[in-house]
């Protein structure tokens, strides 16, 4: 298939998927802010969200204030964020119309018609006067777009390139969302105690709607190291890392090509590494190196998928015409 | 213009024959009904992105080409007798185009002066003497015709570069079918499905000579393109790659594509890029569309181009007049289309007859497209016809007038109710081994009252074309 077509194929999916990551990373944000906490502590959850996310100094050139509105305002809407929601789905549509004859119909037109009825929102500011149901409609959307994926698409190496956007987005949004909570754990939770702490906690799990399945799988009290060795290491649990990582694995064995020998092993040491560690080793290291760490492979692999499929050199004939290099955006 | 051919209605009250079924079922219809089907029908294209860019305008701001649900209907006979002339005419426009690249023989005839092609801006003397598979030019030609009168049709222009709107025909009839399904039980409506299949033959048959199973691709500007809609749409029914110029490249004069598994060899090109911007290295060196090394791999015949580069020398409105002496000098037929007759502003007694007449005239650039730069006389103020006049005197060479043709009119949904508008239509004519098309066309309709101008570009809407079968 045509590089470039590969190319919008992989960044249409981690878009939308960006996108969903960022709605829940938000929704979790504003439920938790209905729980009783001084106005202090509230700040400062909203502060770590945008510090995980490398996003403080960005949102401190344009906000004055940090508050809910303001962050909500910059999350979704901002025309200067590149990773704002609006920004992602528009993203994601521009690459969909790039290369709508290789998608199925169905495909295309729900891309399409997510940007028409997000203007319709946006235009209403329905993320200013009901947030959650915002949100919501962008998880929503999400799941229509990857779930008519599945449903009618002929699986060569246009849905490969698809699946790869989508899990290698997901590998590193999970991480950050565990990120954001871990860090603010004990700053949140001083106050409410226990209590706070399982709120808290139950927060984070709903936003990965992972809730349930903590009850299923553990059947016990919810405590930061299940929750973490949960979204770590539960290779059923379609949100977390190995899974996710176990994913790219799959999908890249499958667009395996002459010269992507390098960033398949990448892959693969990142997968038997996820299966091998245990959740006290990784605490023990300490949670958010771990991360720190597993991000910056992640990061490896984006970029190795990039130079292998997507953007492949100029053949050493051709003297002027360098490829016009994608500009999307790597890192946020 | 008060006298003009109404496509449905013989006078104010009769229904011409093709009609019938469709006022019958027209009439049974609540206008509710109607207005309901209208704004499906507009939600439909919105959904589908069957939009065109406007240029400069921010994305998700594409426009909507406006659709009318009465359809225009032309019965057998009259397409028996279309479709003729348009073997006809594209059949003569290909010689020609071999001619005039190889012996020349209609120069050295004095049918037409050898300066008015030689000194051409659209003449590629860089294709002299190339040989091109079954010596075919223009593969797709999008022949303009409209309507005067009973059985009279004129040929407005040629249009032999890169003809484009085949996808809204196609995707109108998908649109009537699905609004309107029973309106196609009650008309035997050839259908035009297959436009998609006939092309994809039609450009395999342009691969050089011992490709078995050529590789073809659709070459589009990219998605900011006004036509870009149709490229993916037709590179999607073919089930081809559409590409644009930064995934080609040329290496010992051959052409490959960048794919996810190494390069791969193209065989034949659909481009949708004008000549000007196809190589850098040979036409504009600033384009950045266009393949370098794409014109040397044309000319050692390594890759088949469709349309072939040089087609404009045919389809200019300078070249225009000569189509009936084409006709007649490589068929020896007469033409059965008729071309409109043709005032050569560059003629100094042509010069003084336009000067005398603009207020009744049409008068168009040799070189403009889309409806720009134009002078419709009746339609226009005394003060616009005197600013024309300016710039005619300033570059005599550079226009050509015909008489304001009464275009004929199909009654159109419009704010006031149904009412008639006037139309053309483009039928798509394929040239390869043989010359083919599918029954109808793209009828385009000028939705301003009295307007004679149907570019899209210029506020023009489109109908669904039936072609009835016996």
């Amino acid at each position: 298939m045509l590089s470039r077509t590969a190319d919008h194929l992989f960044w249409m999916a981690r878009y939308t998927e960006r996108a969903e990551n960022a709605a829940r990373m938000l929704d979790v944000r504003i439920q938790y802010a209905l729980m009783p906490q001084s106005a202090q502590a509230e700040q400062q959850g909203w502060r770590t969200m945008l510090e995980v996310n490398e996003l403080e100094h960005q949102f401190g050139t344009r906000y004055s204030e940090l508050s809910q509105k303001n962050v909500i305002d910059f999350m979704v809407r901002d025309p200067d964020h590149p990773s704002s929601i609006v920004n992602c789905l528009r993203a994601a549509r521009e690459n969909a119309r790039a290369v709508r004859g290789t998608l199925p119909t169905e495909v295309w037109e729900t891309e399409n018609t997510t940007w028409l009825t997000l203007q319709r929102h946006i235009d209403n500011r329905l993320y200013e006067t009901n947030p959650s149901q915002f949100l919501e409609w962008v998880k929503y959307r999400s799941h229509m777009s990857r779930g008519v994926t599945i449903g009618t698409m002929f699986q060569d190496e246009a849905f490969n390139f698809i699946r790869l956007g989508t899990f290698l987005e997901r590998a590193d949004n999970t991480a950050r969302i565990l990120d954001v909570k871990f860090r603010s754990l004990n700053a949140d939770t001083e106050q409410g105690g226990a209590q706070g702490e399982f709120y808290y906690l139950a927060a984070l799990l709903r936003s990965v709607s992972a809730f349930e399945t903590y009850r299923k799988v553990y059947r016990d009290a919810i405590t930061p190291t299940r929750v973490a060795e949960l979204l770590i290491l539960q290779a059923k649990m379609p949100r977390s890392l190995i899974a996710c990582v176990a994913a790219v694995v799959e999908n890249l064995q499958e667009v395996r090509n002459d010269v992507s020998r390098d960033t398949e092993r990448q892959a693969q040491k990142l997968h038997a590494m996820l299966q091998s560690v245990d959740i006290d080793e990784i605490l023990e290291r300490g949670l958010h190196e771990f991360l720190t760490s597993y991000l910056a492979s992640i990061a490896e692999i984006g970029q190795g998928i990039s130079r292998d499929f997507l953007v492949p050199p100029a053949p050493v004939e051709q003297e002027s015409a360098q490829s016009q290099s994608q500009s999307q955006s790597q890192t946020r | 213009m008060p006298n003009f051919y109404n496509e449905m209605y013989s006078d104010a009250a009769s229904v011409r024959p093709h009609y019938h079924a469709f006022a019958q079922w027209l009439a049974e219809q609540s206008p509710q009904h109607i207005e309901q089907k209208r704004a499906e029908a507009e939600l439909n294209f919105q959904r589908v992105g069957i939009t065109f860019a406007v240029y400069g305008d921010n994305a998700g701001k594409e426009r909507l080409i406006p659709f009318d649900i009465i359809p225009r209907v032309i019965n057998a006979a009259e397409w028996a007798t279309l479709q003729a002339g348009l073997v006809q005419r594209v059949t003569a426009l290909n010689r020609f185009l071999h001619d005039v690249y190889h012996h020349q023989e209609i120069l050295k005839a004095g049918i037409i002066p050898a300066e008015q092609i030689l000194d051409n801006a659209q003449y590629r003397p860089v294709m002299r003497g190339i040989q091109l598979p079954s010596d075919v030019y223009a593969h797709i030609a999008g022949v303009d015709i409209v309507r005067a009168g009973e059985g009279e049709f004129y040929v407005l222009e040629d249009n032999l570069r890169v003809p484009s709107g085949v996808s809204y025909m196609l995707e109108n009839r998908k649109m009537m079918m699905r609004l309107f399904p029973a309106l196609f039980a009650r008309n035997r409506v050839a259908p035009v499905d297959h436009y998609p299949d006939l092309l994809l033959d039609n450009l395999r048959s342009a691969a050089p000579a011992g490709v078995l199973d050529p590789t073809v691709v659709v070459l589009t500007p990219g998605m900011y393109n006004s036509a870009y809609f149709e490229h993916a749409f037709l590179a999607q029914q073919m089930g081809v790659a559409l590409v644009q110029g930064q995934d080609l490249y040329v290496a010992n004069n051959t052409v490959y594509m960048r794919t996810t598994r190494g390069p791969k060899q193209v065989d034949v090109i659909y481009r949708r890029i004008d000549d000007d911007y196809l190589d850098p290295r040979a036409f504009r060196p600033e384009s950045t569309l266009g393949v370098p090394g794409l014109l040397d791999a044309v000319r050692a015949g390594r890759v088949g181009l469709a349309n072939a580069i040089g087609t404009g020398v045919a389809d200019d409105k300078s070249i225009y007049p000569y189509v009936p002496d084409m006709i007649e000098f490589y068929l020896g037929e007469k033409p059965i289309l008729n071309n409109v007759p043709t005032y050569q502003c560059r003629k100094k007694e042509d010069l003084a007859y336009t000067l005398a007449n603009l207020p009744e005239l049409v008068v168009k650039e040799v070189h403009g497209a889309g409806g720009y730069g134009m002078l419709v006389g009746p339609a226009s103020t005394q003060a616009e016809i005197e600013a024309f006049r300016q710039r005619l005197l300033a570059k005599p060479d550079g226009y050509i007038a015909q008489p304001t043709l009464a275009l004929s009119a199909c009654p159109t949904y419009v704010e006031s109710g149904v009412a008639p508008r006037h139309i053309d239509l483009r039928p798509f004519v394929l040239s390869g081994k043989t010359v083919s098309m599918v029954p109808g066309g793209l009828t385009r309709v000028a939705l301003q009252e009295g307007s004679l101008v149907v570019n899209s570009s210029q506020g023009g809407g489109t109908k669904d074309t039936w072609i009835l079968e016996n």
